[in-house]
């Protein structure tokens, strides 16, 4: 043992090697391996007669995507409540994030960390089910806004609310680091200088604020984009990518064409995060 | 920033909404696994813990409880080991490419669940299967641990940035192997942070759905897709309810554990 270890002591390359080469063929082979199996299905067809996957290349799955009104409504409709559920958590989790960085006592700041990351571990589909439960025809909600019906119900806009709730930690912790690097002593300075608190938020917080705000963003929209299992809760009738992808490999068995519409939040995904990286936000994740 | 006190009340007012928002839907959860109406009614009529001991009997949640603590404790194995070697080479060496693996290491979080999901199950029907490996538990445990390795990564990753390498060479100065340097020195440093990091990667494990739902072979059925399959079923919702309840109950406690061993920043390591 300690000859093996004082060989590679005296190798650092070697020692480099041997530290990374386990994670790497993990994360290559069973990872990039499963996206790169999935690029290649996702060219492949399913012989509508015997149910085979035909392992040929054909563009016939993007072909019925892009021809089809439906996938793209699906994809517009996806892209919409993405957008939506990160403008909503932007707009809750920036003032919480701002209270508890700049404002809250260093003590209580500790605790309200506590209460914003303890949810988070809450199970997801437990947090799901206790907005099917609040939303419920003659539930708590619809009680609140007097009787049966006055609520929103299940629907595209209980599907914003509740991924909004479910994302929102992911929003306000980032942005709470950003800020809570931003020394105080620079708003003050700024004061100091005669700058009115409108013009301290744009120059001074506003450049510390968005890098972080596009770092949450990442999960918020990313989560989203492939969510089908809220949809499934509190959605409705509606219809979203996650749930096309699910019924085409639960119900149709067709796993290229899924694999196909699996390819438009990567793609989605990779736009934004090729635009976000230039905000610095990718060094914030 | 000077802030007016109309300012103050008004970001005080958002943070005590805000917390309102985020907690009031779980405390209905818990409210409402006492409740005793079998079909849902609210508000409820009268209380019962009759449910509770209803669960507690319930094989089907008991069978699953025990798969997602194997799955759990498979998948934080493997992401502690490979998750603590990839941040030692992160941050102990400088190397060509460094940024592509650390990014490797969030992709599988930040892409979406089902690309993952549909990635591995693909993987598995087009390649493993014709291996001879088809799936089950060992595929489950190859998904969880895929996206479990970066919790332990960040939190080893932020004990080694602080500790520096001072000690190590100190101890290597004096002598020591390069083996009881890592069993003396190292190991005892990062150990809180390898438990802060399994404890959140066994709850992150514990807590997926879709990636299970992708991976999962016959008969193996993880607690989320137990309850996902009972939930559409009325006569089953009290147990659901019971069982909902205790998953938020036991959801403080990797946060709590977590913050005691390695910090605040640990428990942010999820995003």
């Amino acid at each position: 043992m300690s000859t093996l270890g004082s060989y590679l002591h005296r190798r650092p390359r070697l020692r480099l090697a041997a530290l990374l080469s386990a994670p790497l063929l993990w994360l290559v082979v069973a990872y990039l391996g499963a996206l790169a199996v999935l690029l290649v299905s996702a060219f492949w067809t399913v012989n509508g007669f015997t149910g085979e996957t035909v392992r040929e290349f054909s563009l016939a799955n993007f072909r019925t995507i892009l021809a089809e009104e439906v996938y793209r409504a699906v994809t517009l409709r996806s892209i919409g409540v993405a957008a939506a559920v990160t403008g909503i958590c932007v707009v809750l989790a920036v003032p919480m994030a701002f209270f508890m960085a700049k404002v809250a006592s260093a003590r209580s700041r500790h605790w309200l960390v506590i209460a914003i990351l303890t949810p988070l571990w809450a199970s997801y589909l437990v947090k799901a089910y206790a907005w099917r439960i609040l939303l419920a025809n003659g539930g708590p909600v619809d009680t609140l806004l007097g009787g049966p019906g006055s609520g929103p119900g299940y629907g595209l806009f209980a599907t914003i609310l509740v991924l909004s709730y479910l994302w929102l930690p992911y929003m306000i912790l980032p942005v709470y680091a950003g800020l809570e690097r931003l020394p105080d002593s620079l708003l003050e300075a700024s004061a100091d200088l005669g700058a009115r608190a409108g013009r301290t938020f744009r120059t001074i917080v506003l450049p510390i604020l968005i890098p972080s705000v596009f770092a949450g963003s990442i999960f918020t929209f990313s989560l989203s984009l492939g969510d089908y299992i809220t949809v499934q809760i509190v959605g409705g009738k509606t219809q979203l990518l996650g749930n096309v992808v699910y019924a085409n490999i639960g119900a149709a068995n067709n796993l290229p064409f899924a694999a196909a519409i699996a390819t438009i939040p990567v793609l989605v995904m990779v736009i934004y995060l090729v635009a976000v990286r230039r905000s610095g936000a990718l060094e914030q994740l | 920033m000077t802030l007016s006190p109309t300012a103050r009340w008004a970001l005080r007012i958002t943070m005590g909404l805000g917390l309102v928002f985020i907690y009031v839907p779980l405390l209905l959860v818990l409210v409402n696994s006492f409740n005793g109406d079998r079909t849902f009614a609210w508000p409820p009529h009268d209380l019962t813990t009759r449910w509770w001991a209803a669960a507690w009997q319930n094989d089907g949640a008991r069978q699953a409880l025990l798969t997602s603590v194997k799955a759990g404790l498979g998948a934080t194995a493997i992401a502690l080991v490979l998750g603590t070697m990839v941040a030692f080479a992160c941050q102990r060496f400088t190397f060509f490419g460094r940024d592509t693996v650390s990014l490797l290491i969030v992709l599988p979080i930040a892409l979406p669940g089902i690309v993952t999901g549909i990635a591995l199950d693909s993987a598995w029907r087009s390649v493993m299967g014709d291996l001879g490996i088809g799936k089950g538990m060992f595929s489950v445990i190859v998904g969880h641990a895929t996206f479990c390795v970066v919790t332990v990564y960040n939190n080893v990753l932020a004990r080694l940035r602080r500790t520096g390498t001072n000690l190590e060479d100190a101890s290597a100065d004096l002598g020591a192997s390069p083996w009881q340097t890592f069993r003396y020195i190292t190991f005892p440093m990062i150990r809180t942070a390898l438990l802060a990091g399994g404890l959140l990667a066994f709850a992150l494990s514990f807590d997926e759905i879709i990636v299970t739902t992708f991976t999962a072979g016959p008969g193996v059925t993880t607690l989320p897709i137990w309850i996902f399959n009972n939930l559409f079923r009325p006569n089953q919702a009290p147990i659901v309810n019971v069982v909902a309840a205790v998953l938020i109950i036991l959801s403080v406690i990797p946060v709590w554990l977590a913050q005691r061993l390695a910090g605040p920043e640990a428990g942010a390591s999820r995003t």
